[in-house]
């Protein structure tokens, strides 16, 4: 009852061009069916992310561990609650990051789990840089 | 069931069969000759009412099943086909869904009594687990069943249950993939669910099977609690158990056909009209009310692993339930203790259904982990404890000696048994709906609400010029075909005049032999075209949000009654949430927007909005549309025509079903009564 052929070749990697994604805006796309936010971070939400003392985190990781160095304005994260499974909201709760509607998960704007009953932070999909402007997930 | 019989069928056919298979023997003695307690009351008649049901849901899930698609792309689609096109595929689909419902009342009813009345305890431990054991199917049953109309809320219901299974240290994540078939709920999940769905309700025949095996062997149990020493202490199941059991199965299916013919979307939730999007979570995912107690439970304990484990230990709890009370007094009518217990559990799980439908904040959080408390506690301290401490009275020796002590007020508890199954739905308000942070819409005097409503043919006929003329711009209207509008219980067209109506419109067709799409009349058979070609397109030209299809328009949308509207809801029968809410948003437009509301900028303000902010401008003004039959051209009017029609293309079959519904009614109701005076002179002589 595992995946068959077709559904694995479907999660092949994708490119995202981020070049058209402004300052503050955030897009969705899905790869093997999931939806993933690719949030442009503002200087603030970055130094948001990076004020907080790590140990005090319910799943503690640092914001430099969830991004990309030298690419530090971009938070790729898969955007499912870790709880059970909806789609949290992009820029909404209180901590300028997202909040899960089915029951009350907060991330922060580096996709870290802060408040409700969802376990660990938002994963980050595995992905890389192939230009200063366009990423591969996968 | 056990040891050979003495039955001797008289027909010399049957004699030849019994000989070599004593299946007629086997029926004599387990339904015929079987000796019944005298003193059962009706709370014992559930579990003929549970097997009728069981029997339905089978029936009507087979005719159900060979006219649906189980594909992501096509389920909502084939389920509303089977709705509009299939001969009675309304009355099946109602027969189903509110089936399962019933099913689920009855299913309390029946393990309620036997908590109070002792049915668990020696010699019938194996009969009460194998009952857990079906209950534990038909919850997964009915999970997989909700999901196959692939709406919104089969779609996230899905997601939020199969995620629990990810809770599960290690291997969580590897056993949600195989539920999934793939890396999230999609195509191969509903084609497992499917498939699942057809192959577990067997399942459940087979150990119903075991379940009224290890019934025979123990014996019932009765109100009383003692078992029956004498022949005095019993009658033959055939007749007196019989007709008693038709009795309660009549006075259900009255209830049963209530909801069928009268509220058919009662139980359900709005959002699963909308098809499933895994894109948009719906703000408030709701399971159905039968699993709100539990999903409390799980939402109330802030850790995910722990909550897991509460929700399933809720139910994995009963089986134990014959070793943690191990009073040797069965049944609580002699237990003044553990009587009043029993029904403060009863209030808990009630309140923790209510609560299981409420969003998880503020004090919903706290009053949910105190029942959460209360309802282990129930288990865990109380029933052990009650068994060592309480005095209970003393328990009279035989059946026979019962009832000499006691008059009959048997129909008294039968209007408890109906009361206690309609205050089930208190935990059922289920409709958190659209309607959050705007005002509630006011009520409207529609032609087609209560038991006997009729669409009014002049409001459908304005309201599809309506439809045409403004609406039809950017909403589609895709489930209808233009040959509805001849068909009885619509706009009361003849068969030319819709043909003549579908030939107005452009329909694109093809491929022709030079392999070239083209564009010819519509035809009667052609469903309306919508205004964009897909979902995309409709979103670009509309500043971002698509404009809905408007076919299942009034049954999509809804706002919450509350409570304790729900409750009047059921006997009035009303069900026009959605067309109040549709004639009041178009008619909520306001050009001044009231202070500490900011509208952004693309959007209007709209009073009845949730939020206030909707991307559609405010689409009609006075005399827009021009009228024959003199009707006045206003707002008010279109708003109430348009949404007439709107409630005709998501219920075409309205006026067939209330009318089918008032003669299934009185027939029940004759057969009832016939049911009741059969009983009265069958039982003549055993009271």
């Amino acid at each position: 009852m595992n995946p068959d052929a077709s559904t694995i070749a479907a999660g092949a990697p994708i490119e995202v061009d981020l070049s058209p994604i402004a300052e503050g805006q955030d897009i969705k796309v899905f790869w093997r069916g999931k939806p993933i936010y690719i949030s442009h971070r503002t200087k603030k939400q970055i130094d948001e992310a990076r004020a907080v003392n790590v140990a005090s985190l319910p799943d503690p990781q640092s914001d430099e561990a969830r991004v990309k160095s030298g690419h530090d304005q971009w938070l790729v994260v898969i955007g499912i609650c870790t709880h059970l499974g909806c789609i949290p909201i992009a820029h909404e709760g209180n901590y300028d990051g997202f909040f899960c509607p089915c029951h009350g998960s907060q991330y922060d704007s580096s996709g870290r789990i802060r408040q409700g009953p969802a376990p660990a932070n938002l994963p980050v999909p595995p992905y890389q840089f192939v230009s200063d402007t366009k990423i591969q997930i996968g | 069931m056990s040891g050979p019989s003495d039955y001797q069928p008289s027909n010399p056919a049957l004699q030849w069969i019994e000989r070599r298979l004593p299946i007629f023997g086997l029926m004599h003695s387990s339904f015929v000759a079987y000796p019944t307690p005298r003193n059962l009351n009706y709370w014992w008649t559930f579990g003929a009412i549970l097997s009728f049901m069981l029997g339905m849901q089978i029936l009507t899930g087979v005719i159900l099943a060979m006219h649906y698609t189980p594909h992501a792309d096509l389920a909502f689609k084939s389920v509303e086909l089977i709705v509009r096109d299939v001969n009675y595929g309304w009355l099946l689909r109602n027969m189903h869904a509110v089936g399962a419902s019933m099913f689920f009342v009855a299913v309390y009813v029946h393990m309620l009594r036997g908590l109070y009345y002792g049915s668990y305890k020696e010699p019938r431990e194996v009969l009460w687990i194998l009952g857990v054991i079906i209950y534990l199917l038909m919850m997964a049953t009915g999970f997989m069943g909700y999901v196959l109309p692939w709406g919104q809320m089969s779609f996230w219901g899905a997601t939020v249950i199969t995620n629990l299974f990810s809770a599960i240290p290690y291997f969580g994540e590897s056993i949600v993939t195989l539920l999934w078939g793939g890396y999230s709920v999609g195509n191969p999940t509903l084609n497992r669910f499917f498939s699942l769905h057809y192959l577990l309700p067997f399942l459940i025949a087979g150990v119903v099977v075991l379940h009224v095996w290890a019934l025979h062997v123990a014996g019932q149990n009765n109100p009383d609690g003692v078992e029956p020493k004498t022949e005095k202490d019993t009658v033959p199941f055939t007749p007196h158990a019989t007709i008693k059991d038709m009795f309660g199965v009549a006075c259900f299916m009255i209830l049963y056909a209530w909801f069928i013919f009268y509220m058919p979307n009662y139980l359900g939730d709005a959002d699963n009209y909308i098809p499933a999007n895994p894109g948009v979570t719906p703000p408030h995912i709701v399971p159905e009310w039968y699993y709100l107690p539990f999903y409390a439970i799980l939402r109330s304990i802030p850790n995910k692993l722990a909550g897991v484990i509460a929700m399933f230990g809720a139910i994995i709890i009963l089986c134990f339930l014959p070793w943690l009370d191990s009073a040797r007094t069965r049944s609580s009518k002699y237990r003044p203790l553990a009587k009043q217990f029993f029904w403060i559990f009863v209030a808990v799980c009630i309140l923790l259904g209510y609560l299981g439908a409420q969003p998880p904040e503020g004090i919903y959080v706290v009053a949910g982990r105190v029942l959460t408390v209360c309802y282990f506690a129930y288990f865990l301290i109380v029933l052990p404890l009650l068994s060592r401490i309480e005095r209970p009275r003393p328990v009279p020796n035989s059946i026979s000696e019962a009832i000499l002590a006691k008059g009959g007020k048997t129909v008294a508890s039968l209007m408890v048994a109906l009361v206690a199954a309609g205050a089930l739905f208190l935990g059922s308000p289920g409709d958190a709906r659209a309607s959050e942070g705007g005002d509630n819409p006011p009520g409207n005097k529609w032609s087609f609400s209560g038991p006997f409503g009729k669409y009014d043919r002049g409001a459908l006929q304005r309201g599809l010029k309506v439809y045409k003329e403004v609406c039809a711009n950017c909403h589609g209207l895709s489930y209808v075909a233009f040959r509805n509008l001849a068909e009885a219980g619509g706009p009361g067209y003849s068969v030319a005049q819709a043909s003549a109506f579908a030939s107005e419109y452009k329909i694109k067709d093809g491929p022709n032999d030079a392999g070239d799409m083209f564009e010819r009349p519509g035809r009667p058979a052609d469903y309306f075209p919508s205004p964009f070609p897909n979902e995309q397109a409709a979103r670009a030209a509309n500043g971002g949000a698509a404009p809905p299809d408007l076919s299942l328009i009034t049954k999509a949308r809804s706002y919450k009654r509350g409570f304790p509207m729900f409750l009047v809801d059921f006997f009035s029968t009303y069900q026009e949430q959605g067309p109040d809410y549709i004639s009041a948003v178009l008619q909520g437009f306001e050009d001044k927007v009231p202070e500490g509301v900011t509208i952004p900028e693309g959007s209007y303000y709209n009073k009845y909005f949730p939020g206030h902010a909707i991307k559609m401008p405010k689409p009609l003004n006075d005399g827009q549309v021009t009228y024959d039959d003199g009707s006045p051209t206003t707002v008010a009017q279109y708003s109430k025509d348009v949404t007439t029609f709107l409630m005709w293309t998501a219920e075409p079959h309205m006026e067939a079903r209330k009318r089918l519904g008032f003669q299934v009614l009185t027939f029940l109701v004759l057969f009832a009564f016939l049911m009741y005076f059969t009983k009265k002179k069958v039982w003549a002589d055993s009271h």
